[in-house]
């Protein structure tokens, strides 16, 4: 009796829901969407804020703690400025440019003064966070790019002329690079329909390579420091630079792991990815030098962790957790042998190593993701008939490894001639170099008018 | 009237104090200096710079003390200052024309 009871009763009930199954199904369906959205989003936005921190504080306390005491506020200057700088010219025109479609070099002008850009997302981007999610995080890379620049001159540049030296190269370096390789139609995009694909996950090319190579352009424009290398020129802080280097180190993985765009597995191998290669890139420099000079400082494991974190950059999100120890701990080794040994004999004076670590182990970093990238990792890439593709030389395909090549040819190149030019304009319009006597004297004083430090009060 | 000024090791700044208030020597004044006598200074390296630092950071201690005194006090103060090592310091003795107390004018050996 209770079976039969039961039994009508479902048929009842299912003869009541019939018709809304449909619609029962769509509800689910969006509630699905929106809990993914929400996950997404959450974590984007975390990611956008680590990414931010790795400006501020983070690089301006480790650049600030390299440089002397009287340049100590300039320096920090330089990172802080950005974040205001980048951040309007982003809004006016740099996302378009950056992002929006147009020629394989650079984007056109629909997204200009955000025209268009909202809520709803951009799915060639990313399907699940809002378009504007995906705007801001991008503003993070580009506020720290040209940030990085600047220890190659610091201590020496006039802050009007580095201002305008930054937006002009924001517009001339930055914007068409992040253009070529993440951009819809670029000429390096993996994803999109570039011509030549170039597996780069969080910016090895786009942020990395155009920095330090810029960086070591400015550092042979604008000349040797005042002294340099005969006066005392040690970092007047090596703690503030031990602080920002793990204010670093945490940030990257917004950077690295936030890359995948969503709160996904493949932001989980981007994090490990990320992690592994600092952690190695610290050994492998303190090794390194431990056995050169027969101390393993602190700065050295610092400079090395930041190093592996460069390189590791373009490979997180393609390549297995061992491939990682491997790429940073050559990292740490070769960024060491830029910064020390290849600095000397050439005698620039790059002051804060900008190219010997970004410029060095970006350019390490985008080859060696073309050996170690694997679909096992990342099988996004798909085929006309739909079948995974096969990444790097470790899958097989060891043309890949010529594309990454030609992937940084391009980024050097870009970042040589279009440094050049801009450091000229600059010049004929402000002089790039500060007054020796304010050089001397130090930038905290004679741009800024303030002293880092005064314990008298 | 004798000044004393000793240079020495900073770490030995709290054994001086503590030597000479137990003689009942009270004032005194402190400046923290660098500077290298025949102890040379070490090597510094930053990313494979090399950096000679040979102005090393030294307290200048300096007292007047009635001659009788004097001394009692270099004895507590070189005892108190020394660890046997290069680097210890030295101490330089001056004659002392006159001393004044500020607040009611007390001259002499009664201004200490």
């Amino acid at each position: 009796m209770k079976v039969l009871i039961l039994l009508v009763f479902s048929v009842v009930a299912m003869a009541q829901t019939a018709p809304s199954i449909d619609a029962r199904l769509a509800a689910l369906d969006t509630a699905v969407k929106s809990a993914q959205s929400a996950g997404d989003n959450a974590w984007m936005l975390t990611s956008a804020a680590l990414v931010l921190m790795m400006t501020g504080p983070g690089l301006a306390l480790f650049y600030g703690g390299l440089v002397r005491r009287k340049n100590v506020l300039g320096t920090m200057m330089h990172s802080f400025i950005l974040m205001a700088v980048i951040t309007a010219l982003w809004a006016i025109v740099g996302y378009s440019l950056a992002f929006a479609e147009g020629s394989p070099v650079i984007g056109d002008l629909r997204y200009a003064f955000l025209r268009g850009v909202g809520i709803s997302p951009n799915p060639d981007y990313a399907a699940t966070i809002p378009h504007q999610t995906y705007m801001v995080y991008q503003l993070m890379f580009a506020i720290i790019t040209p940030a990085l620049i600047s220890g190659a001159f610091a201590e020496r540049m006039k802050f009007s002329a580095m201002l305008l030296f930054t937006v002009l190269w924001a517009l001339l370096v930055y914007f068409p690079m992040a253009h070529m390789v993440w951009g819809k139609g670029g000429l390096l995009s993996a994803s999109l329909g570039g011509k030549i694909p170039c597996y780069d996950f969080a910016g090895g090319t786009v942020v990395h390579i155009t920095s330090g190579v810029s960086a070591l352009i400015c550092a042979l424009y604008l000349g040797k420091r005042v002294g340099y290398p005969h006066e005392q020129m040690k970092p007047h802080s090596v703690v503030l630079s031990v602080i920002g280097a793990c204010l670093l180190w945490v940030g990257w993985f917004g950077f690295n792991a936030g890359s995948a765009l969503a709160a996904s597995g493949l932001a989980t191998s981007a994090f490990v990815a990320t992690h592994f290669g600092a952690a190695a890139a610290a050994l492998g420099w303190m090794f390194a030098e431990w056995l050169r000079t027969g101390k393993p400082s602190v700065l050295g494991a610092i400079s090395g962790c930041v190093a592996g974190l460069v390189a590791i950059t373009p490979a997180s999100g393609f390549v297995q957790p061992f491939p990682a120890l491997l790429i940073g701990f050559l990292a740490g080794i070769v960024c060491y042998l830029m910064a020390t040994l290849v600095k000397h004999k050439f005698g620039y004076d790059d002051s804060l190593d900008a190219f010997g670590v970004h410029g060095a182990g970006g350019t390490l970093g985008a080859i060696l993701t073309g050996v170690f990238a694997t679909s096992v990792i990342n099988d996004s890439f798909k085929d006309s008939a739909g079948k995974t593709l096969a990444l790097g030389w470790v899958d097989g395909n060891a043309g890949q490894v010529l594309n990454q090549v030609i992937g940084t040819a391009i980024a050097w190149g870009l970042a040589i001639v279009g440094t050049l030019i801009i450091l000229k304009i600059c010049d004929a319009v402000i002089g790039v170099r500060a007054e020796r006597d304010a050089e001397i004297e130090g930038l905290d004083l004679s741009m800024h008018g303030e002293e880092g430090y005064f314990f008298e009060t | 009237m004798k000044k004393i000024e000793a240079i020495i090791q900073p770490f030995k700044l709290d054994p001086v104090k503590e030597a000479l208030k137990a003689i009942g020597i009270d004032g005194m004044t402190i400046t923290e200096v660098r500077g290298h006598g025949r102890q040379k200074g070490h090597k510094e390296v930053y990313r494979g710079q090399e950096y000679n630092v040979d102005l090393l950071p030294k307290m200048k201690v300096e007292l007047v003390v009635a001659d009788a005194r004097l001394d009692e006090v270099l004895r507590a103060l070189t005892s108190a200052a020394r660890t046997g090592k290069i680097g210890d310091g030295k101490v330089f003795v001056y004659d002392v024309a006159e001393a004044i107390r500020i607040r009611n004018d007390d001259r002499g050996e009664t201004a200490l």
